[in-house]
């Protein structure tokens, strides 16, 4: 029987960590930045390197000691999306490493972007330093970069009191009592659903009242992926639907039926809540659900 | 300039997990392996790499010297680098004349700890080590500068992945991913100069180029979406000269061989890889010694008559070594 092997945690750590001497470049721009700049040093060639560096990397030769405030804009390079932080990360938060290229420098700085979501980056999206509020001579005086500002968001609410007119009070009472309630039209003689006061049509005054059954087909009908407080379901399906001796369809919802399964001259039937819980309202009616008889032709 | 061969190589089968071995233990195997095909007990030079930070303890390279019998005292350097440097060293050293057989070896345990953010640690300690940037991330952003098309790099990870259930040494994975495997291993190689190699094998790995470039440390000071200290490298050595038959490349993520392949300017009918290379087996500090063995082991079996191997350190390919081998 072998033994368990014998395992222990080990921890490599030089307490307080070390102390690192800067230099007067690196010295130099990390003072700045904790005054909130961001500089860069021109090299003997021209270019302005960000960060700096005390030699130009294209030639070794020593920089110059012209510094060059730069930024504090820039634009992405290349970026990599971290979708799960790790604990030295600079954010807990999904983000972004990115490649930046701030104004005026002619190399990339390298940082955090929150970006929100991967969505809402790419090579050449604009962005800002986000100060920390306690610097202190460190690169992570930048607490990270920011997308520049391109859109805003404006919610918009507006409340409102409506009283139901007659004719829709009216048809309302008859859903209370379990029937729809329309009319005809003594011109043109088109019976309509809800009850209306006047023929769209003609444009005269409707006088002539009449019940329809609960019954119908379906004319048309949408499939509703986003939830909808008045839908008891995701997916959910509304229809036009024609009830038995009416002229114009009605909209309600279609349900006891597997979205994929409606289909235009479908017969359906009302479903209605019980009696006790009715109110003044479509809420009455769950939804129109099959009846099993064979379609209707349109 | 002394001819030196590759006169044998040897790896462990690596693995993705701690199996409890030390580090001596880890390389005796390699070792022995290596002096059996040879026949030698000792050499006029050792060399080897590794990295402290991988075990999370000091001169690790010292203890696993108890691999090698270390008495009377014996000629012995050490890079804190892949071994592929640890072998360029040795092969300077051989240049010296005095000497005329030398021992290499490269092993890690990266199991040990957290390979990604211990990777940190290697990045300058003012403008990249306190952003706490990762492997992965590193690989991330070298990626997006080149925008390869991500079903070529699923392919290559495809490719690799196979070639490695292949390889006795390398690992099982699965066919995608894209990250390198966790590994732990070691690997040995004998070098020889003039007369010797002929006589130590039957098919010395001849090494007619090997030349090492590095370029800017940090990342924003470069393009990332080409190497040139690999092509320099890759100039310097004369990869161009001949017909490459075979090229091991230290590419750990699918991107890096689509720009080393370019820097090395590797036509088409190169095989890339036929070991599963890094995607397939990743032993941190033996990786890059094992693409000059694997290079070599073409040419020892006969199996090829010019082949390159390459080996790479630094954040996003900075430092690169490419080494020409020939029958």
């Amino acid at each position: 029987m072998p033994s368990e092997p014998l395992v222990a945690d080990h921890v490599l750590e030089f307490p307080g960590g070390y102390t690192r001497t800067t230099g007067p470049v690196i010295g130099r721009f990390l003072t700045e930045l904790r005054d909130g700049r961001i500089v860069g040093v021109r090299t003997a060639a021209g270019r302005v390197l960000v960060p700096p560096l005390e030699y130009d990397p294209d030639s070794g030769d020593a920089v110059t000691g012209e510094y060059v405030e730069v930024g504090p804009a820039g634009t992405v390079t290349a970026w990599t999306w971290v979708e799960t932080p790790l604990e030295q990360h600079p954010l807990d938060r999904p983000f972004a490493w990115a490649l930046i290229r701030l104004d005026g420098a002619d190399t990339a700085l390298v940082h955090a972007v929150d970006a929100g979501n991967a969505k809402a980056l790419e090579a050449g999206t604009r962005v800002r330093p986000v100060w920390s509020t306690n610097r202190r001579g460190h690169i992570t005086d930048i607490s990270y970069f920011a997308p520049e500002v391109t859109k805003i968001v404006s919610p918009v609410k507006a409340a409102y009191k409506i009283t139901a007119s007659r004719s829709l009070t009216h048809f309302l009472e008859g859903v209370k009592r379990g029937v729809f309630v329309g009319c005809r039209c003594a011109n043109c003689h088109k019976v309509y659903v809800p009850y209306r006061l006047s023929c769209p049509e003609c444009g005269i005054a409707i006088t002539d009242e009449v019940e329809l059954p609960d019954t119908g087909t379906i004319t048309t009908f949408a499939i509703n992926n986003l939830p909808d407080p008045r839908a008891p379901e995701v997916p959910f399906v509304s229809a036009y639907i024609l009830l038995d001796g009416a002229d114009v369809p009605m909209i309600a919802l279609v349900g006891g039926v597997p979205a994929h399964q409606v289909r235009q001259g479908m017969r359906v039937r009302a479903e209605w809540v019980p009696e006790a819980e009715r109110t003044l309202s479509m809420s009455n009616i769950r939804w129109f659900t099959p009846t099993g008889e064979p379609d209707a032709e349109l | 300039m002394r001819d030196v061969a590759v006169v044998a190589f040897a790896q462990t089968h690596h693995t993705d997990h701690d199996t409890g071995v030390s580090e001596p233990e880890l390389i005796l195997p390699a070792i022995d392996e290596v002096r059996e095909k040879t026949g030698l007990r000792s050499f006029g030079f050792t060399c080897s790499g590794s990295c402290d930070y991988l075990a999370g303890a000091p001169f690790s390279f010292v203890s696993a010297l108890d691999a090698l019998g270390a008495w009377p005292p014996i000629s012995e350097s050490h890079v804190e680098m892949d071994g592929a440097w640890a072998l360029y060293e040795a092969w300077v050293r051989l240049q010296h004349g005095d000497v005329d057989t030398a021992l290499v070896y490269g092993f890690g345990k990266s199991s040990l700890g957290n390979l990604r953010t211990i990777m940190t640690l290697q990045l300058d300690p003012y403008y990249l080590e306190p952003l706490g940037l990762d492997q992965l991330s590193m690989a991330g952003l070298q990626a997006s500068a080149l925008g390869a098309p991500q079903e070529e790099l699923d392919e290559i990870v495809r490719r690799s992945r196979a070639d490695g259930r292949a390889n006795p040494y390398a690992l099982d994975l699965p066919l995608e991913g894209g990250e390198p495997p966790i590994t732990d291993g070691a690997a040995a190689v004998v070098l020889a100069a003039g007369d010797r190699a002929g006589e130590l094998c039957a098919n010395p790995a001849y090494i007619r180029g090997i030349a090492h470039r590095i370029e800017p440390h940090y990342l924003g000071m470069r393009d990332l979406s080409r190497s040139v200290s690999a092509a320099d490298a890759a100039r310097a050595a004369g990869v161009g000269k001949g017909r490459v038959e075979v090229a091991e490349l230290h590419a750990q993520f699918a991107h890096e061989e689509i720009i080393l392949r370019q820097a090395l300017e590797l036509p088409a009918e190169t095989v890339i890889n036929p070991s599963g290379g890094p995607l397939a087996a990743n032993p941190v500090m033996a990786t890059g010694l094992i693409r000059i063995g694997e290079a070599a082991s073409h040419i020892l079996d006969g199996r090829a008559a010019r082949t390159v191997g390459h080996a790479a350190g630094g954040p996003c390919l900075q430092h690169n070594l490419v080494t020409v081998l020939e029958a």
